[in-house]
C-alpha cells in the first residue's frame, strides 16, 4: 500500500534542513522523507561525504554519484551543495533556518558552532526551530570530540563483547550495527519534540549520544553487573532456557538453519521428525528433559548437526514450522531478495537513478494503516537540487543564486 | 501521571499508553515512557511473561527479580488484568477508550478472537493509535511462524554476516530481534501520532521485526543488488566488497579493541595511529607508504589487509585497553575498547554526562544504577527514567479505583474472580 492524495503522509509539510552524513543520521532523515517530510540535504562537493565514496558502486568508483550505500540511505532527499567554509555560507544557512522546522546534524559536537550555526544562533532567527544533534558520545564531557562511527561504537557499546564463541575472540555484530539502532530512537524523539513544540510553542535542542541510546540494547547485562557483580560474556548461539538452540548445516555451500526448542512440545515434535520410527538418539533418556539436554548440549548439537545436512534449508524450515517448531533458514543477502515474507511486505523498493539505473532500497518496516509511507525519489546527485531549493524553497532571487554560485559558495 | 511530579514538562506528558506486550515489545513502551508518556503495563494476573527472563537480582529467580523486566519496564506503572475473561475484556475496552496508544505483541489474530482487534477498539476510540509488534507482520506467508530470537536473526539476514567463516553463523548472546522491532514500534507510534495531531484520526501500526533486522545490514543488500556479491561473515574481519576487507577486532594486552585501518575520510585517524607506531619504534614502512588519503573508505584490498595485520597486532598487544583508548582520544584516532558492562559503568564520558540514573528498588538498601535517557532535550522539556520497574499489579488501586472509578468492593470481586 502506498501513499496517494487520499492517503496523506503523516509528516507532510515538515521542512527539514539536513546536515547528516554517513549512516546513522541519513537513516533518520530517510524515515522522515518516506513519511512525507521535505528533506533538504546539505553537502559539499569540495569534501564529498564518506558514504559517497563507499562501496558498492554501480560502474566506476570514481563517480561521487554511484555508491549504492549512499543511494539506499538518501532517498527522497533534495541534494544541495554549499561550501560551509565559505564566508557567505552562514547567512545562506540562517535564511534556510527561517524556512525550516527541523535542523538535523550528526557532526562531532562543536562543528555547527564553529560555523556560527549552533542552536543559539539558529534560535535567534527561528525561535521555534527544533535542532536534532546526534554524535558518538554526546555533547559535553571529556570525550565529546572523539570521532567515531558505527562499527567502532558497536564495540564501545558492549555489543562486540557479547558476540562470538566462548573459545574464540569476540567479533563485531556485522556492519555499522549501532547506526541502525540509533535512528528508531531518534525518529521517536524528533516527532515527540515536534509535538512538544506544537503544544507549547517552544523550540528545543535534542541531543542524542549514540552510545547512550545503544546501551539500551544490552540494559539487562548492565543491571546484572550492577546488582550481581557479574560480567556476562559471549555464548555462541546458546540460550539459557532452551535446547536444542543453535544453527546447523544444511544441503549446499554455506547453507544453515536456526532451530530453537523452547518447550517440551516443540522438542517432541522435533524428535518425531528426526526419528519418525520412534527410536534412535532423540529418544535417549538423557535428552528427555530440558535439564538433560542442557547438560549434554555439546553432544546434542553435534547430533543435530549430523541430522540436518541432508535437508534443504527452506524445506526443513517449512517442515518444522508446520509442526510448530521454531526454525528459520539463515538468509544470506541474496536470499533476502527472494524471501516470500519480505516480498509480501514489499521490503525492497526499486528506484530509477540517473547514474546507477534501477536499484533496490529498503522500505520502512512499519505499515501504517491510514498513512503509509512511500519512497518516491532516488538519492540525489551531488548538488542536483541546489538551484531549485535556493530559489524555490528559500526564496532567493535568480540573481542572488547566480552571485553565490559565481562566488564559489555553492561548491 | 498521578504520582509523578516533574519540575517541568516531559516531551510526551499529556499522553497515555496501554502496554500489553511481553519481552517481544517492552522496549517500545519503555521508549515512550522515557519521553514522558504515562505508560501502563497491563500484565496477566500471574505477571508478565518477560519476568521469566534472566538474569535475576541476586540470582533469586522470582518474577519480581527479573533484570530483563527491571530494564525494560522501568518508568511504567503496572496493573494486572486477564483479558481472556469477560470482565477483563470489558475493563480493557474501558481503558482503551481513554488511552492515546495501545501497544501489543501477541500472535496475529489473538486480540481479534477476543473482540479487541484494532477495528473493534477504533469504534470505541477513533483517535487510538494501536501498535502491533510481531516477528513478520500481521499477514503474509510467515505470519504464523514461530519465531524466537535466533530464528528471527537468521531470517532477517543478520546471522549470515556475523561470526567466524569456519563456523556456523552467529547471533548476539542477547536477544535483539524483538528489540529492533520494538524500537521501530516507538517510531511508528510517533509517526501515527503526527497524523493524529493534525486530523484527530488514530490508526494501526503493523511492525515487522524481520524487516527491522533486515535494515541493520549496512551495504550488504546493496552489494548483492548492485554488484551481485554475497557478503560473507569473516570473524574479526569485515568484508567491504568482493575483493576488499578490513580487520575490525584486535586482541590487546588485557582484552580487546576495535580499530579499522581505513583511508578516505578517516585517513587522518590512520595517519595518527601510524605516527604513534613510529613514536614507539614500531613503525612500518609498508603501512606508511600507502596513500591513505586517496584511498576510498572500505577499499583496502584483501592482500594489502593481510600484509598490514602483523605490525598492528604487535603494537596493540603491547598496550592495555585503557592505554590504547586514552591514547586514541588524545590523538583523535578511531579506536575504541571492546567494552564490557563494567567498562561502561565506569566510563568517564558517561559519568561526565551523568547518564546513569539511580532508582530505588524495594528491599534494597541502596538505589540501583539504571541506563538513563536515550536523548536529552535542552530547553524546557525533560526526558529519561525516573521510576523503577513496577511490581506485579502495583498500581491496581491507583488506576482502577482512583482513576477509573471502581469501588474497593468491585476491585475485591475482580481480584477473587481471578480477573486482576
Amino acid at each position: 500500500m502506498v501513499a496517494t492524495p487520499n492517503n496523506p503522509k503523516p509528516l507532510n509539510g515538515l521542512k527539514v534542513l539536513d546536515f547528516c552524513w554517513v549512516v546513522a543520521g541519513p537513516m533518520v532523515t530517510k524515515y522522515l522523507g518516506e513519511y512525507g517530510a521535505t528533506v533538504v540535504r546539505v553537502e559539499s562537493s569540495k569534501r564529498p561525504e564518506t558514504l559517497r565514496r563507499a562501496a558498492p558502486f554501480k560502474g566506476s568508483s570514481e563517480s561521487i554519484n554511484t555508491s549504492g550505500y549512499f543511494a539506499n540511505y538518501n532517498t527522497d532527499k533534495y541534494g544541495i551543495t554549499i561550501d560551509m567554509r565559505h564566508p557567505r555560507a552562514k547567512d545562506l544557512i540562517l535564511r534556510a533556518v527561517e524556512w525550516a522546522d527541523l535542523v538535523t546534524e550528526n557532526f562531532t559536537p562543536g562543528t555547527m558552532e564553529r560555523w556560527g550555526l549552533g542552536y543559539e544562533e539558529l534560535r535567534a532567527v527561528n525561535p521555534k526551530i527544533i535542532m536534532f544533534s546526534t554524535s558518538m558520545l554526546g555533547r559535553g564531557g571529556p570525550m565529546e570530540s572523539q570521532p567515531g562511527f558505527g562499527p567502532v561504537l558497536s564495540s564501545l557499546a558492549g555489543l562486540t563483547h557479547i558476540t562470538g564463541w566462548p573459545d574464540r575472540d569476540p567479533v563485531n555484530p556485522y556492519g555499522a550495527y549501532t547506526d541502525f539502532i540509533v535512528p528508531r530512537f531518534a525518529v521517536a524523539a524528533i516527532v515527540s519534540g515536534l509535538d512538544y513544540r506544537q503544544r507549547n510553542g517552544k523550540g528545543l535542542h535534542l541531543d542524542m549520544s549514540q552510545l547512550e541510546a545503544s546501551i539500551h540494547f544490552s540494559a539487562p547485562f548492565i543491571l546484572d553487573c550492577v546488582v550481581n557483580d557479574r560480567v556476562q560474556g559471549r555464548q555462541g548461539n546458546r540460550d539459557p532456557g532452551a535446547a536444542p538452540h543453535g544453527v546447523y548445516p544444511c544441503l549446499g555451500d554455506d547453507r544453515w538453519i536456526a532451530i530453537a526448542c523452547t518447550s517440551d512440545q516443540q522438542w517432541q515434535s522435533l524428535q518425531n521428525h528426526i526419528a519418525p520410527t520412534g527410536d534412535g538418539w532423540p529418544f535417549e533418556k538423557r535428552f528427555a528433559t530440558l535439564m538433560g539436554r542442557k547438560a549434554e548440549e555439546d553432544e546434542l548439537d553435534s547430533l543435530m548437526g549430523q541430522w540436518t545436512p541432508v535437508w534443504d534449508d527452506r524445506k526443513l524450515m517449512e517442515t518444522l514450522q508446520a509442526s510448530g517448531v521454531p526454525a528459520g533458514m539463515v538468509n544470506d543477502t541474496s536470499d533476502l531478495f527472494q524471501d516470500p515474507q519480505l516480498i509480501h511486505r514489499q521490503h525492497f523498493q526499486y528506484l530509477d537513478h540517473p547514474e546507477i539505473g534501477v536499484y533496490a532500497t529498503e522500505r520502512s518496516e512499519l505499515t501504517l494503516s491510514l498513512t503509509p509511507g512511500n519512497i518516491e525519489r532516488p538519492a540525489p546527485l551531488m548538488g542536483q537540487h541546489t538551484e531549485e531549493v535556493l530559489t524555490g524553497f528559500w526564496g532567493l532571487s535568480t540573481e542572488e543564486y547566480q552571485s553565490l554560485k559565481e562566488d564559489g559558495a555553492l561548491d | 501521571m498521578a504520582d509523578r511530579q516533574p519540575t517541568s514538562e516531559y516531551l510526551l506528558s499529556p499522553y497515555r499508553v496501554l502496554d500489553l506486550t511481553d519481552d517481544r515489545g517492552l522496549l517500545c513502551g519503555k521508549m515512550l515512557a522515557d519521553l514522558g508518556a504515562d505508560v501502563i503495563q497491563v500484565e496477566p494476573p500471574q505477571g508478565n511473561a518477560a519476568r521469566r527472563l534472566g538474569p535475576f537480582a541476586n540470582d533469586d529467580v522470582r518474577p519480581e527479580n527479573s533484570l530483563f523486566w527491571w530494564a525494560y519496564a522501568a518508568n511504567k506503572r503496572s496493573i494486572t488484568l486477564d483479558i481472556e475473561t469477560v470482565d477483563g475484556c470489558i475493563l480493557l475496552r474501558r481503558l482503551a477508550k481513554q488511552a492515546d496508544f495501545l501497544i501489543e505483541s501477541f500472535p496475529p489474530g489473538y486480540l481479534a478472537d477476543l473482540g479487541l482487534a484494532f477495528s473493534d477498539l477504533k469504534e470505541l476510540n477513533p483517535a487510538l493509535v494501536m501498535v502491533s509488534i510481531t516477528a513478520f507482520g500481521q499477514d503474509g506467508p510467515y505470519a504464523n511462524y514461530q519465531a524466537t530470537d535466533i530464528v528471527g536473526m537468521a531470517l532477517g539476514g543478520f546471522m549470515s554476516l556475523t561470526g567466524d567463516s569456519d563456523r556456523a553463523p552467529l547471533r548476539l548472546s542477547f536477544p535483539h530481534f524483538y528489540l529492533h522491532g520494538s524500537a521501530a514500534g516507538a517510531t511508528g507510534a510517533m509517526l501515527a501520532h503526527a497524523h493524529r495531531a493534525l486530523t484527530g484520526e488514530g490508526q494501526h501500526v503493523d511492525v515487522s521485526c524481520q524487516q527491522a533486522v533486515a535494515k541493520t545490514l549496512a551495504h550488504a543488500p546493496q552489494s548483492w543488488d548492485i554488484e551481485g556479491v554475497i557478503i560473507k561473515r569473516m570473524g574479526v574481519f569485515r568484508q567491504t566488497s568482493a575483493d576488499t576487507k578490513v580487520r575490525v577486532n584486535w586482541r590487546c594486552k588485557d582484552g580487546y579493541i576495535n580499530y579499522m585501518l581505513q583511508g578516505g575520510s578517516v585517513a587522518a585517524s590512520t595517519r595518527a595511529l601510524l605516527a604513534w607506531l613510529d613514536e614507539e619504534g614500531m613503525g612500518d614502512d609498508y603501512l606508511n607508504d600507502i596513500n591513505w588519503e586517496e584511498l576510498g573508505y572500505g577499499l583496502v584490498r584483501t592482500e594489502v589487509m593481510e600484509r598490514i595485520v602483523e605490525p598492528l597486532q604487535n603494537f596493540f598487544e603491547s598496550k592495555t585497553k585503557d592505554e590504547l583508548s586514552q591514547g586514541s582520544v588524545d590523538r583523535r584516532i578511531l579506536l575504541f575498547p571492546v567494552a564490557t558492562p563494567r567498562d561502561l559503568l565506569e566510563h568517564p564520558q558517561l559519568e561526565a554526562r551523568k547518564y546513569f540514573r539511580q532508582l530505588e528498588q524495594p528491599g534494597r538498601d541502596t538505589a540501583v544504577t539504571h541506563p538513563g535517557a536515550f536523548v536529552s532535550a535542552m530547553g524546557a522539556a525533560q526526558v529519561g527514567p525516573s521510576r523503577r520497574a513496577p511490581l506485579i499489579g502495583e498500581h491496581n488501586f491507583q488506576i482502577y479505583c482512583e482513576e477509573l472509578g471502581l469501588s474497593k468492593e468491585e476491585l475485591s470481586v475482580l481480584k477473587q474472580g481471578g480477573v486482576i
